[in-house]
């Protein structure tokens, strides 16, 4: 880029010039409600809340130190055990039945894959009543295993989807050899389709992380606090007329940080998870 | 988990078993998955329709009455309910034309020749990645909040200070909110759609001395076109469901402003807890539902054919 710059203006024709900053002035719009998300949550209380609002501060960790010592750590355990429990799950159970879509697929296999991503689509009205009060017979309501039950099923179509997709990318002929060395069902998951498929199996756990990381309406109805979430802990700030500003802004980076930093790491697979493979 | 062709020799099994056999074999790996959606989502549907036809308040013990269709008779003389699907259609509409709109110009700024492109679309994607719980009370607190918040304070020199945005405006603020956090995934899309341009094709056009917004409409549109398809239609299916943000931001409120389905279920079941009123407004949001689903999924469906055929 600077070696262009230094040849002259020759190579910097003044639209590319126009079109950068009009790009990022929108990047900046966009941008900047997580911007100034990570200012408030740099200041102290009374600058947090000012009118005018003050531009310039010495940083400051309080809030974060206040936060991290305060109640939110269970939150954010929650939280993780919830996504990591059901984007294991999703890909236990996806593997395999990806695998009877792609590789030697079922009769019927596009009427089983639209099976799956309806489910995904139906309201959560449909089944939201019965499974809370099949949660709360079980004794199973504020209970994270529970609840990472629900994010499974949430999750499992969009993961099938997934990694059917990837599934169907590998050449044929390996599983062929495979089957000739009399190589098992186990055999050929492991050995042939986990090497072979890690962007897959990265992005569906990427997009299994994003929704249920985020999740807030079966975290809302299902618990109440010993299983409560990341989002839920921010509930406690809705009323806030401008105190603990600051504070909310801390948690809310913090609450936001891993799906934040796994999405931009994993840009690539970010888009074909979204669109379920669709994309590449 | 011996494979076929090892046990096919030594029983000599008729061509029926052996297909059979092989047809269970290809389903085994699928079942878990199968049953377990299958326990999860259709079971505790059907339930869900059995208590539609019955009045059950779960806070007066022993209220589990046979009710017919009364749940739904009340459906369609209360008006919660027609506001709330009107609702559902207004912001899931507004939503999704604006983001798609706002999403195709900024895929098109990102896909031209400009500076530090990567980290355009990095800091680009931050909305659609922060908790939305999270991005709806910085907006509503820390931006919007009529005393303490920074957009009023900027625009107090415009005559525009002091605005309760939220209270005002309450479903416009929740589009607002909303098109902010699905913008950069109609970008994602149809970013992707653009990149899968030849650009020689637009160099030719412009050879042959087409303008800049000839070459886009008669060349990259109907190219992007399948991806702002999918990109609309399987937003819609998100934005649907939308109750974070009207949770945080406006409580289904002023009044019921801002009650889209979602949250009158809310609403009915877990603040009125009337089990079988919210099971009917359950089923007939799955009926709502299944009729525009069914054909947004048919539309992808094909949709995907067409990228899987490339």
């Amino acid at each position: 880029m600077s070696a262009k710059v230094v040849t002259g203006p020759r190579h910097f024709p003044t639209s590319k010039v126009l079109w950068t900053v009009v790009g990022w002035l929108v990047v900046f719009v966009f941008f900047f409600p997580v911007l100034w998300m990570w200012l408030e949550s740099l200041k102290t209380e009374p600058q947090a809340a000012s009118s005018p609002p003050t531009i310039l501060f010495v940083p400051t960790l309080e809030e974060f130190q206040q936060v991290l010592s305060g109640d939110f750590p269970p939150f954010f355990i929650n939280s993780a055990i919830a996504s990591v429990g059901s984007t294991l799950l999703v890909l236990i159970l996806g593997l395999p039945a990806a695998y009877a879509l792609a590789i030697r697929p079922v009769k019927r296999t596009q009427d089983v894959l639209f099976f799956f991503i309806s489910t995904r689509f139906l309201p959560f009205a449909a089944s939201l009543v019965p499974l809370y009060l099949l949660a709360r017979d079980l004794q199973l309501l504020d209970n994270i295993f529970a609840l990472s039950l629900i994010y499974t099923t949430i999750n499992l179509p969009l993961g099938v989807w997934l990694l059917r997709s990837f599934l169907l990318e590998i050449p044929p002929e390996l599983f062929e050899a495979a089957r000739v060395d009399g190589a098992s069902f186990g055999t050929e998951i492991m050995r042939i389709v986990v090497p072979l498929i890690a962007p897959g199996i990265a992005a569906t756990s990427l997009i299994c992380l994003i929704f249920s990381w985020n999740e807030f309406f079966y975290a809302v109805n299902f618990t109440s606090s010993t299983a409560a979430t990341a989002p839920i802990f921010l509930v406690g700030f809705i009323s806030g007329r401008g105190l603990f500003y600051a504070k909310l802004a801390a948690a809310a980076t913090l609450a936001s940080l891993p799906v934040l930093l796994a999405g931009w790491i994993a840009q690539k697979q970010l888009i074909r998870g979204l669109t379920m493979g669709a994309v590449k | 988990m011996n494979s076929v062709a090892s046990s096919g020799g030594v029983r000599v099994p008729t061509a029926a078993s052996v297909a059979r056999r092989e047809g269970w074999l290809r389903r085994l790996p699928l079942l878990p998955a199968f049953v377990y959606v299958v326990l999860i989502t259709q079971i505790p549907f059907l339930l869900t329709i059995y208590y539609s036809f019955f009045n059950w308040n779960l806070l007066k013990p022993g209220s589990f009455k046979f009710a017919g269709l009364d749940n739904y008779a009340r459906l369609l003389t209360d008006e919660s309910i027609r506001t709330a699907v009107l609702n559902t259609v207004i912001l899931t509409f507004c939503v999704i034309a604006i983001s798609v709109v706002l999403g195709l110009a900024v895929a098109t700024l990102l896909n031209s020749e400009v500076f530090g492109k990567g980290l355009m679309r990095t800091l680009m994607i931050a909305p659609f990645l922060i908790m939305p719980t999270a991005g709806a009370l910085i907006w509503k607190d820390t931006l919007l909040n009529p005393l303490f918040g920074l957009l009023p304070n900027l625009l107090s020199p415009f005559g525009l200070g002091r605005v309760d945005w939220v209270n005002r405006f309450p479903m416009a603020t929740v589009i607002a909110v909303e098109v902010w956090r699905w913008t950069p995934f109609m970008m994602l899309i149809i970013l992707a759609g653009l990149q899968s341009q030849n650009p020689e094709v637009l160099e030719a056009a412009r050879v042959d001395g087409a303008t800049a917004l000839q070459a886009f409409r008669r060349i990259t549109l109907p190219l992007v076109r399948p991806f702002l398809e999918l990109g609309a239609l399987l937003g819609s299916l998100f934005v649907v469901q939308t109750f974070d943000s009207i949770y945080m931001l406006t409580y289904g409120g002023p009044g019921e402003d801002t009650t889209n389905v979602p949250f009158l279920l809310y609403i009915v079941a877990f603040q009125g807890f009337s089990i079988g009123q919210a099971s009917a407004i359950g089923v007939v949001a799955v009926i709502l539902t299944t009729i525009v689903a069914t054909f947004a999924l048919r539309t992808l469906f094909s949709i995907f054919q067409v990228e899987a055929r490339r």
